[in-house]
């Protein structure tokens, strides 16, 4: 987007050369493949509905090109079903780009193809940290859990809160999410007091939270995945008062996500979180891409973090198809295009790191608040240019 | 019952064959099939045939996943060699579990499967430091089939592979459910009390096809973590058992077809339903099996198997 105009005469041409709409070479297809059923179902609505909300404000060619988005639904956690997907959207499709991709063993299988292939392969969520080391054609414009935890860790130490409590569930980012908020709070001199992973699916919270309260910590640290989890452990919280007990809850900002904030009722005023995207995120920007959202999506559905994830992954899409030129998608060109990557977005501006091809970005501390009646993630402290510690 | 080899057998294998012309751009889903397929197979040689209802299976193919993704991730990629060694580990699980599976009636073995289906979904989820946990299992890398061909994007030498293996295994569940054996199975399903009295040793019996389709279970779950080369937490998972139960009885259990059947038309219309309608494909998936089992309860193949047998019979 940023110089995106600066060429615009360029454009202009291409399209004079490319006027024969409809030959293969001038449209530019985009595989995407989402979770767009099942538990993960909102993670694929919420990806698909920013990528079309970009595709809204920003129009579905890119240099002259056509920009054709092809939706595949991974079902969930599936990775054999992703891979097969992304090898027939490579083979039969001809996709140029691969996109999406919620969760992290999806991205993980597909990760061989676009090696393979030599296909840019566009990360628009999973935040697991190994994933960008598993193809060199990989870039991810989300983010990673030890990115987003570990500026908690330092903000939490540097606030006076000594003893914590940590509580994850089980699998990748929150392994990332415990290892990175540790490291960083016990080197700003902060203790744990007690750990725990809880399960990924069908977990009770109150035996954790009990436990958590007879610890007697100052604050406790939680990342569950989005869904229902945070809601579930928000209404223990409440009802074994730990609250009244003085325990703090400090979280990623996946807890409070802005999609379900409103359903957790009034337990998370007060909370105090660490993310990259805050709905209340005040930018030009931020603006355009709600409004947006809203359109294609109705203004029922809340947009979030992950809508912001593909709103990003198709404005580098369409950066990388700018300065391809008009030949075939080079995808060794694209990625020359990624590495490096400047961007305006809805949550602030971010850069593709040129070594690791992971996201930089600004990780915002907010508190939960009330404003004009609706809950919102209010920013008020930052940290510029995260990178991601897990690497 | 007792069928030779019809034209429509030499029909089917033949035009699976010829996948390579018919559906060049599709092998690496159509092999994804022919596993489910086996798999399914695996399943109707207890469900159809020993009359065993099992809503854990899907730990057996799980059990042979991981096997093969460990030995090639662990450096021995060799594929075949790896495949034998799945099906036996997977055999030995079926044979160690069998006891507690056999005896009882079908509501006891449907807990118990389902016990144990979760049981080993939780042990895999708790050794993330062997099985990559929920992040699935990375580094499975193959090498050449045969020391020629190599596993292929377009899914071409995986085709040939499975199906090669496919058929061979399928080739022996003909001759076994045919044998004396396999008529014993058929008698225990039918009336366990009686064969009890005539002198069959039910327990044993129900065992040792237990174990052998747990075997075949673990080829299928090799097979595909051979050609996906990945192997994710939920090739053990509760809804791969349970969508196991719904493609064998969608195709016709007890007629060794069946399951290959059913895993084409389950397979297939998930395939173009989710491609036509990524968020609410399940709606029509499900309104379809409805139907399918409303107008034959004995599945596609049981409808015109009974189709067959009025028509010879009328005259």
């Amino acid at each position: 987007m940023t110089g995106g105009h600066g060429n615009a005469g360029v454009e202009e041409e291409s399209v004079h050369v490319g006027k024969t709409v409809g030959r293969a070479e001038d449209v530019v297809k985009v595989g995407m493949i989402a979770e767009m059923s099942g538990p993960f179902a909102e993670t694929g609505r919420q990806m698909v509905n920013g990528a079309k909300a970009y595709q809204k404000v920003y129009g579905d060619s890119a240099g002259g090109r056509k920009v054709e988005l092809i939706v595949r639904d991974s079902t969930g956690p599936a990775p054999e079903v992703a891979k097969r997907l992304a090898q027939e959207l490579l083979v039969n499709d001809k996709v140029d780009f691969l996109a999406g991709f919620g969760l992290t063993p999806n991205a993980l299988a597909v990760a061989p193809l676009a090696t393979e292939m030599k296909k840019p392969m566009i990360v628009m969520n999973a935040a697991t940290s190994v994933i960008t080391l598993k193809s060199p054609y990989i870039a991810r414009v989300s983010f990673t859990l030890a990115q987003v935890a570990a500026p908690l860790g330092t903000w939490a130490a540097k606030n006076g809160i000594r003893k914590v409590y940590t509580l994850v569930a089980d699998y990748g980012p929150g392994i990332d999410a415990e290892t990175a908020f540790k490291k960083a709070f016990i080197a700003g001199g902060g203790e744990i007091v007690g750990e725990v992973r809880t399960p990924l699916r069908n977990v009770e919270f109150a035996p954790y939270l009990q436990r958590i309260k007879d610890a007697r910590p100052e604050a406790v640290f939680i990342f569950l995945p989005v869904g229902e989890q945070p809601v579930a452990f928000m209404k223990g919280f409440s009802e074994r008062e730990l609250d009244k007990a003085g325990i703090r809850l400090i979280a990623t900002g996946d807890v409070t996500e802005d999609g379900q904030l409103e359903a957790m009722g009034e337990t998370p005023l007060g909370v105090v979180t660490t993310h990259h995207y805050s709905a209340a995120h005040d930018s030009a920007q931020n603006r355009t891409f709600l409004k947006a959202f809203a359109e294609v999506a109705g203004s029922d559905f809340k947009p979030n973090f992950m809508a912001v994830g593909a709103w990003d992954g198709m404005a580098a899409i369409y950066e990388a198809i700018r300065r391809n030129g008009n030949g075939p998608i080079d995808g060794d060109r694209a990625l020359a295009t990624l590495k490096g990557l400047k961007l305006d977005s809805p949550r602030g501006p971010i850069m593709i790191d040129p070594e690791t091809r992971d996201v930089v970005q600004t990780v915002y501390v907010r508190r939960v608040q009330k404003r004009g009646g609706r809950v919102f993630n209010v920013e008020f402290e930052q940290f510029p240019s995260v990178k991601d510690p897990g690497k | 019952m007792r069928l030779r080899t019809g034209w429509l057998e030499v029909l089917f294998w033949s035009v699976l064959a010829a996948g390579y012309v018919l559906w060049p751009s599709q092998l690496p889903f159509a092999s994804q099939v022919l596993i489910a397929g086996l798999f399914a197979l695996s399943y109707d040689l207890i469900l159809g045939y020993a009359g065993i209802l099992s809503l854990g299976h899907a730990a057996y193919f799980g059990v042979g996943a991981y096997a093969a993704g460990l030995l090639a991730a662990h450096g021995w990629g060799e594929p075949i060699s790896g495949l034998v060694a799945a099906g036996l580990v997977a055999g030995l699980a079926g044979l160690v579990t069998s006891p507690l599976v056999v005896r009882g009636t079908d509501l006891t073995r449907l807990m118990i499967t389902t016990g144990l289906g979760l049981l080993l979904f939780e042990l895999a989820n708790r050794l993330g430091a062997i099985t990559g946990g929920v992040d699935g299992l990375q580094g499975v890398e193959m090498q050449p089939l045969l020391g020629a061909w190599r596993f292929d994007i377009y899914g071409r030498t995986a085709y040939g592979y499975v199906l090669a293996v496919v058929f061979v295994l399928f080739l022996a569940a003909r001759r076994l459910v045919r044998s004396p054996f396999g008529l014993s199975l058929r008698g225990i399903r039918g009336n366990p009390g009686r064969m009890r009295a005539i002198g069959c040793r039910v327990d044993l019996h129900l065992a040792a096809v237990y174990a052998f389709a747990a075997a075949y279970a673990g080829v299928a779950g090799a097979l595909l973590s051979q050609t996906t080369q990945f192997v994710g937490l939920d090739v053990l998972s509760f809804s791969r058992s349970a969508e196991l139960l719904v493609m064998l009885i969608v195709g016709g259990a007890g007629l060794l077809y069946g399951g290959f059947v059913g895993a084409a038309v389950f397979m297939i219309a998930h395939h173009y339903l989710s491609s036509l309608d990524p968020v609410y494909w399940q709606f029509w998936l499900g309104a379809g099996l409805v139907i399918i089992v409303l107008l034959g309860r004995d599945g596609i193949l049981g409808f015109f198997h009974r189709r067959r047998s009025s028509a010879a019979s009328a005259p």
